[in-house]
């Protein structure tokens, strides 16, 4: 499977990487290059094998419902690049509607 | 005094502090004396990012096992103080408002952070060229890289500024520059080592790594740093074994020698060295056995498959919104694009885009599904031989010795340096590389690798190996 | 075709917020409310190095939910990360669970008996909030809400009607608030539902393609919603069209659906096991153990005093409607009160009280004994039923038993021969003329001398026996 420059620009934007077009074609050519190492794995029969790796993973430890958060030692606003009345501001989205991302 | 006090070991340093034969702030002064002196000028190793000031330790530490011991950090820990970076433009200046446990035990355990460390950007990398504030060079030949990612902790214990070192291993991060250098680097078992406030890259290969300037150094530093954390789901609450197991006989030590990492391709001196010390083992009681890992072949491509995978989404929160850079864009998803786009150098948005492209639609089963399954495979060729009576493996840390700042372009060729340590990683086993030679002034390292959570038979034996070897390893 | 001639077909997609004290995945307080950005540790804003450990409160909620709509709760679940930019989505992806989720194949039973088949029940954790409109060209990120734990419910798409939808979400919803599990308010957003909707002509078995509607923020506007949108499709098939799939808005202040500017992109999630979190291993006990502390269900509920109380299924839905509710008519037949009466007493006087003064149940003044107690004096004849109702109103303010009420107010109805006789034998002397007719045989008098006697005792005279004797005389 040849890596387009479709492909990388899809990618690219998945990413939210604004890579110059001019810069995209050395990203196909080295994709396609290291991807053609990665054929070799289609030879190997392996089926199942992850479930079977990851049945053998012992279950997660959880915590307790206690509140005890780790403290934050350097005030928010200072890492920030833009804060107001306790909020963290970002450019305005093209459209607010765009909150179509269910949580 | 002072300054014979920090060529010894951390034990001894922390003895001498503990009972007032020597100040940490003293300590501390040689440590930065000596820091300086391989940062300014012709013999710029650009190893350090980030220093302590002078009297930062001025408060006395008296107590813990490491009381006034300088340790050096990489740069992807969060720790207090100083800035925590990741070798990238992205987050330059950030402070951390909270420390990495693994930098918390250290501390308390009487150490102090002498400085944070030059990187491959985000861990991304083998010689630490990919660094955004520019390549560290190796101490034995300014000329060739120091090994990567973690670099510039490998320096930072070889030039003696620190006995101890922390870096962090996705694909041997630690043992590569360890050999490059010339010290002792240790992968522990994966949940040995809490990852919590390590900036992740991969978080199903990542672990918390130490360098040691001897053995004992870095078993001391794993033994400290180890046990688990109510803040990392996946660190294991196996109880901590006592790694400072010293030199001793191996009678009755069964060493595996893995055919699959003595390729006709390999250095013939690397492969001499290694040679010599197997005949140490056998001379000290250990019986040598071929054994074969027949899908070692295949974990370069497994690991760049995994690896930027994990990567695409953890590094998906250098987002410009909350820290870090951030470039001015009129909407916020072109704020995103255009931060990540400049905040991010070459190698890293190569293996974000291949991590995104082999997780997007249509090629999850090829890749990432396939990947997981061959990692099963190789994770099982290790465990067939540890339950078949052998103790401990032992291989070349890397094909070659230190190579030349900027020989290698191809990223494939690149990703290859690590054949021999990205395995320990996708399989989750203990690894350690220890100098056994030298190649025309340039270190040869050799690793052993045990099984899950066995790192002291793993000491065990490079105890032995260390004492036979001696000052030969290092001639 | 006519417009009835067009199935609707429906599935909801359900989000609730479980009622655990801290976040899914830190130890951060999960109430909202506080000021911006309070709530937020280096877990939930993402800080680099931070890492998520789940809350087993919030797997314990889920489970019970998982178990309550009658779902396979399974014991190994996976968590994985949906990827994608948003600046309320600090981590660039929320952990939530794709191929092996926390339980699968349930139901939603309906009044009616239809049961509504339920897809799957996977735990996630919530975004931040953005708020568009509060700084010109800028929107501000509140990340208290961030981490907070959720339980996706995707339904099957077998709704077939608007009412179908509103009948399962509040049936659903029901269920939910006697598990305990959440507030389940959609006004505080607690509750949540996406409708996915598309038509077909009545008899094809073929599903055609979807739109999903977002922004519904109350049951009736879901209803409404699906009827704009299921018109819309059936317009566009009718007109030869076709219907795209796409995201659509509810626009509650105009009351239409309207397409979402479509995200340039598609939704490409790359989904991938969380490496942070190992599985989730549940033992088979556990969850059983779960299962037995759930308590009755309603619909059992229902059932159960229907069998046991003789009231009718309409009366019990009225009864069950609140879980507290429930339970104070339940005590008030346990100590003693005719379930029948004792039903009517809390569906007329004690709701009407409590409407008036909007009270909850649990603070009624009226102990269920008392008001049992009440029941028993109408039934045993000593209170008649508006005797009754005025001293329920004193025992509204005041701690008393019934009887002394009635005492003291002199409500007791009085049915001893003598005082009955003193009565009648005074209207006898008052009404001479009536009384004498009566007796020589005018039976229709009889009406009007017991109201004679009514009236002398005050209403206490017990109508009953004042008939009895006013016959007697009448025959002698
Ligand atoms: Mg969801
Ligand atoms: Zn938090």
């Amino acid at each position: 499977m040849a890596v387009t420059l479709d492909d990388v620009r899809h990618v690219a934007h998945l990413a939210r990487l604004a890579i110059p077009e001019d810069q995209l074609g050395t990203y196909v050519a080295q994709l396609n290059g290291i991807l053609g190492h990665m054929e070799v794995l289609q030879q190997v029969p392996s089926a199942g094998l992850a479930q079977a790796a990851d049945a053998s993973l012992d279950g997660m430890r959880t915590r307790a419902d206690q509140t005890g958060a780790v403290r934050l030692e350097v005030p928010r606003e200072q890492n920030a690049p833009a804060m107001r009345d306790g909020f963290f501001l970002v450019p305005r989205l093209a459209t607010h509607e765009d909150s179509g991302e269910e949580a | 005094m002072t300054s014979a006090l920090l060529d010894l070991g951390a034990g001894a340093i922390g003895a001498a502090v503990r009972d007032g034969r020597a100040t940490a702030a003293a300590i501390l002064d040689e440590s930065l004396f000596r820091l300086h002196a391989i940062g300014e000028g012709a013999n710029d190793l650009h190893a350090v990012l980030h220093a302590a000031t002078p009297g930062l330790a001025s408060e006395p530490l008296t107590s813990g096992p490491l009381a006034g011991v300088p340790v050096a950090v990489k740069d992807n820990f969060c720790t207090r103080g100083l800035p925590t970076g990741c070798g990238s433009k992205i987050l330059e200046g950030w402070m951390s408002p909270y420390e990495a446990t693994a930098v918390r035990k250290l501390r308390e355990a009487g150490a102090v952070i002498v400085a944070k460390t030059n990187m491959d950007e985000f861990a991304m990398g083998s010689s630490t060229e990919n660094s955004a504030y520019g390549p560290s060079r190796n101490p034995h030949d300014p000329s060739r890289a120091p090994g990567g990612s973690s670099g510039g902790s490998a320096v930072v214990v070889a030039a003696g500024i620190a006995p101890i070192a922390l870096g962090s291993e996705t694909g041997g991060s630690v043992r590569q520059p360890a050999s490059f250098c010339g010290v002792v680097g240790v992968k522990p078992t994966y949940g040995r080592v809490s990852r919590f406030g390590l900036v992740a890259f991969a978080s199903s290969l990542d672990c918390v790594a130490p360098f040691g300037r001897t053995v004992d150094d870095a078993a001391f530093a794993t033994e400290l740093i180890s046990g688990h954390d109510p803040h990392d789901a996946t660190s294991s609450d196996r109880p901590v074994p006592a790694m400072r197991v010293g030199p001793g006989p191996l009678t009755g030590l069964v060493v595996g020698v893995p055919k699959e990492y003595f390729p006709d391709s390999l250095d013939p001196a690397v492969r001499a060295h290694c040679e010599r010390a197997l005949e140490s083992l056998k001379a000290q009681g250990a019986t040598i056995r071929e054994v074969s890992l027949p899908h070692t072949a295949l974990a370069i491509p497994v690991y760049y498959i995994i690896a930027p995978a994990e990567a695409s989404a953890n590094l998906a929160r250098f987002d410009g919104a909350r820290y870090g850079l951030r470039v001015a864009a009129p909407g916020v998803q072109e704020m995103f694009a255009s931060t990540r786009a400049k905040g991010f150098g070459p190698e890293v948005t190569r293996r974000i885009l291949l991590g995104t492209y082999v997780l997007s639609a249509g090629y999850y089963d090829a890749y990432y599904r396939k990947a997981q399954e061959v990692r099963a495979l190789i994770t099982a060729d290790f465990a067939k031989v540890f339950s078949g009576g052998v103790h401990v493996l032992f291989t070349p840390t890397t094909p070659t010795p230190a190579f030349k700042l900027g020989a290698i372009t191809d990223p494939y060729e690149m990703y290859l340096s690590d054949i021999f340590t990205v395995t320990a990683n996708l399989a989750g086993i203990p690894g350690l590389s220890l100098p056994i030679g030298r190649v025309k002034g340039l270190p040869v390292g050799g690793q052993i690798l045990a099984a899950h959570f066995d790192e002291p038979t793993m000491f065990r034996v490079a105890y032995a190996l260390e004492e036979a070897l001696g000052a030969e390893a290092h001639r | 075709m006519s417009a009835g001639s067009w199935e609707m077909v429906v599935g909801l997609e359900v989000h609730v917020q479980l009622k655990t004290r801290t976040k899914a995945f830190c130890g951060c307080s999960a109430d909202f409310g506080d000021p911006p950005n309070t709530n937020t540790c280096p877990v939930c804003l993402a800080l680099p190095g931070a890492l998520p450990v789940l809350n087993e409160q919030a797997v314990a909620l889920a489970v019970r939910a998982a178990l309550a709509l009658d779902c396979a709760v399974h014991e190994r679940s996976v968590f994985a990360r949906k990827n994608y930019f948003y600046p309320d989505l600090p981590k660039g992806y929320q952990i939530s669970q794709a191929d092996r989720p926390l339980a699968t194949g349930g139901r939603v039973a309906l009044a009616d008996g239809t049961r509504l088949g339920i897809t799957r029940i996977h735990m996630e954790e919530d975004a931040g909030k953005s708020i568009h409109d509060r700084y010109p060209g800028m929107t501000a990120i509140d990340l208290n809400r961030s981490g907070v734990p959720l339980i996706e419910i995707v339904g099957e798409p077998e709704i077939r009607s608007s009412v179908q939808a509103g009948a399962y979400l509040r049936a659903l919803r029901e269920v939910l608030l006697y598990c305990g599990v959440s507030d389940l308010s959609m006004e505080e957003g607690s509750l949540r539902v996406d409708a996915n909707v598309s038509a077909r002509p009545r008899g094809e078995s073929a599903f055609r393609s979807r739109t999903e509607i977002k922004n519904l923020n109350s049951f009736s506007n879901v209803e409404r919603a699906l009827e704009f949108e299921f018109a819309r499709h059936v317009r566009t098939y009718e007109a030869g069209g076709t219907i795209a799939q796409q995201t659509m808005l509810f626009d509650a202040a105009n009351q239409e659906v309207r397409a979402a500017r479509s995200k340039e992109g598609s939704h490409d999630y790359r989904y991938f096991p969380e490496p942070d979190l190992p599985p989730l291993v549940l033992t088979r006990e556990w969850i059983e153990e779960q299962r037995r502390t759930l308590p009755e269900l309603p619909a059992a509920r229902r059932a159960r005093w229907v069998k046991g109380f003789a009231i009718s299924m309409t009366e019990a839905e009225v009864l069950s409607a609140d879980q507290e509710l429930g339970a104070y008519f339940e005590s008030v037949v346990a100590s003693g009160g005719d379930g029948k009466a004792a039903a009517n007493w809390v569906m007329g006087e004690v709701l009407a009280a409590l409407k008036e003064t909007s009270q909850r149940i649990d603070r009624f003044p009226v102990e269920p004994a008392r008001l049992a107690a009440l029941v028993g004096l109408v039934k045993e004849g000593l209170l008649s039923s508006s005797a009754a109702k005025t001293v329920f109103q004193a025992m509204r303010s005041e701690a008393l038993e019934p009887r002394a009420i009635a005492e003291r107010d002199r409500l007791l109805q009085v049915g001893d021969d003598s005082a009955l006789e003193g009565w009648i034998a005074e209207v006898w002397a008052e009404h001479p003329d009536e009384a004498d007719r009566y007796a020589r045989g005018e039976r229709k008098l009889q009406g009007v001398l017991v109201g004679f006697v009514m009236k002398k005792s005050q209403g206490r005279a017990d109508p009953k026996k004042v008939n009895q004797l006013l016959a007697a005389r009448a025959t002698g």
